[in-house]
């Protein structure tokens, strides 16, 4: 008997193992692999030419220390910080509201912030090109209204990438503060109004405390991204702002220097996963699950 | 006692707006007689013509539309044995798989991009859509992996265990029962792997060949060197059919929870 509940157990395991083994294989070949890569890369020396030789040093982080990169670290994690506190201030009040809205409500706003969120990113950033373009939209409107007397020609500029890009990862902000106001235990806002909090001492000491992981959530999924999104830098900044991302971009398809390329991402990669553990810090959740 | 939410409704009203401006903006521009946007010349529909005439992006299209079928395909497929995987073992270090398959969520797509190059080459893997299928089917996993995992984690064992007790084998107590109850994850997962596939610049600007462009690369290619109304025309096809995909999904989602509540 026994023997047998042993064998089912061992054949229980097999199947397990045979479902689970295309993802660990792909993961380990596919996910582990490259960054281990990247890793060992990141030590390794450029070839005089192009490609890269096997040869150990520590140079491509030391590269990191020259003014030129440390100020793009610097530049991108004050664009970060920027956009995230815009990010907040807007998207907040925004998942805040809506989850406060009727049932039925509720469920129109969410299909209508879902869907910018799975429109392309590319012609969202075609828009705001359409309207800060020199004699644009925007323009056009200002000059109308005579609030100016010449066109602000805000394409290419350091507002034009904010705008583009909190306009772009605001949704993933509503959706988490939507997602954890709407799960939130009311009456313990009643009871701090009972106890003689007024509205604002009731959110800053009991709302906020409670909707604490969505908001973090929110503020991960913006900081990360918004060192790195180059492309919107690119489009809306025409270059001119230049951000981890496009240093990294530049590297490895213009200069052709992988190992300080991998340096800059592993760089980028630590900024992340130290972002991650706050968040675990804060929020107390053992699980990427609260993340997205 | 309670007062009228004006403030928050405005709020809410005027965030929609901003939100679809761009959008709305591009849609118009793409019904626009005139080449250049600051101009408007009256309606036409020249640039839809001029659009399906156009080989560059029709390649384009076909590329992004079989690269996005196969590596969500490819995702589903992985993901959701791997979450039943993942939910029925109990072993060391299943936790840190469970994260380390997560991982391309929580890490700039850049650094993807990045790594996904690197490795590429030092595999010697020749640029082209095999490239593009393995990096996209990488970022799409964790999108299935997640819905199904959320699926499985509400659904009731006994309904398995019922199945086996009854003498189905397992493979036939999987498709009877498992598979019915979490196929709205797996659908769920792999539309928004598809979208996210359809949608990525990054990751596809690192890995693509000289030979093979998908839809958003030829796009940002367009927007940083010069654009022309084909791709207004291009970007509200586009839309359109994200319009329906989203209708569609939450469609499907209102039968599983329907279902759920019938159950």
């Amino acid at each position: 008997m026994k023997n047998k509940m042993n064998r089912l157990k061992r054949r229980e395991h097999g199947a397990n193992a045979v479902l689970l083994s295309p993802m660990y294989l792909f993961t380990i070949v596919f996910l582990i692999g490259p960054f281990v890569y990247m890793i060992v890369l990141s030590f390794l020396t450029r070839a005089e030419t192009w490609g890269v030789v096997n040869e150990f040093t520590f140079r491509n982080y030391l590269k990191i220390l020259e003014p030129t990169y440390l100020n793009t670290f610097w530049e991108s994690i004050k664009l970060a910080l920027l956009v995230t506190a815009l990010v907040i201030l807007i998207g907040y009040p925004f998942g805040y509201y809506m989850a406060k809205l009727s049932p039925k409500n509720r469920g129109v706003m969410l299909m209508l912030v879902t869907i910018p969120f799975w429109t392309s990113s590319l012609m969202r950033l075609y828009g705001w090109i359409i309207i800060f373009r020199a004699n644009g939209l925007l323009d056009k409107l200002l000059m109308g209204i005579k609030l100016t007397g010449e066109p602000l020609k805000l394409l290419y500029t350091y507002p034009a990438v904010v705008v583009g890009m909190v306009y772009g990862l605001l949704p993933f902000m509503i959706l988490s503060v939507y997602s954890s106001v709407e799960k939130m235990d009311w009456t313990l806002v009643e009871a701090a109004r009972d106890l003689g909090a007024g509205p604002v001492k009731a959110f800053f000491t009991v709302t906020l405390k409670c909707t604490m992981p969505g908001l973090m959530t929110g503020v991960i999924l913006t900081f990360v991204p918004s060192m790195a999104l180059f492309f919107i830098a690119d489009i809306l900044g025409g270059n001119k702002i230049p951000l981890i991302g496009n240093v990294i971009q530049d590297q490895l398809m213009k200069v052709h220097d992988w190992p300080f390329a991998a340096a800059l991402s592993v760089i980028l990669m630590l900024m992340t996963t130290l972002m991650i553990f706050l968040y675990r810090k804060v929020t107390g959740s053992s699980d990427t699950e609260g993340i997205i | 006692m309670k007062r009228k939410p004006v403030f928050s409704t405005v709020y809410l009203i005027v965030g929609v707006i901003l939100m679809y401006l761009p959008i709305v903006i591009v849609m118009i521009y793409s019904f626009n007689e005139s080449k250049i946007s600051s101009v408007w010349d009256g309606l036409s529909l020249k640039w839809y013509r001029e659009l399906f005439r156009d080989r560059v992006f029709g390649d384009a299209l076909v590329n992004s539309l079989v690269l996005g079928g196969l590596s969500s395909l490819a995702a589903a497929v992985i993901g959701t044995l791997g979450a039943i995987g993942t939910a029925r073992s109990s072993f060391r270090g299943k936790g840190v798989m469970a994260y380390i398959a997560t991982l391309p969520m929580l890490t700039p797509e850049i650094i993807l991009g990045m790594i996904f190059l690197t490795f590429f080459s030092l595999l010697g893997l020749p640029f082209g859509m095999t490239t593009l299928v393995l990096s996209h089917t990488a970022f799409c996993i964790p999108y299935v992996f997640m819905q199904v995992r959320a699926r499985l984690s509400g659904m009731d064992p006994s309904y398995e265990e019922a199945a086996r007790d009854l003498g189905a084998g397992r493979i036939r107590s999987f498709f009877d029962i498992t598979l019915p109850l979490i196929l709205p994850g797996i659908v769920s997962g792999m539309l928004l792997s598809f979208a996210m596939s359809m949608d990525d610049v990054i990751i596809s600007v690192f890995v693509t060949g000289v030979s093979v462009n998908t839809l958003p690369v030829v796009i940002y290619t367009q927007l940083k060197t010069g654009v022309t109304p084909k791709v207004n025309a291009l970007c509200t096809l586009m839309f359109l059919a994200t319009l329906i995909i989203v209708l569609l999904s939450a469609f499907l989602g209102r039968i599983g929870n329907s279902k759920k509540k019938s159950d």
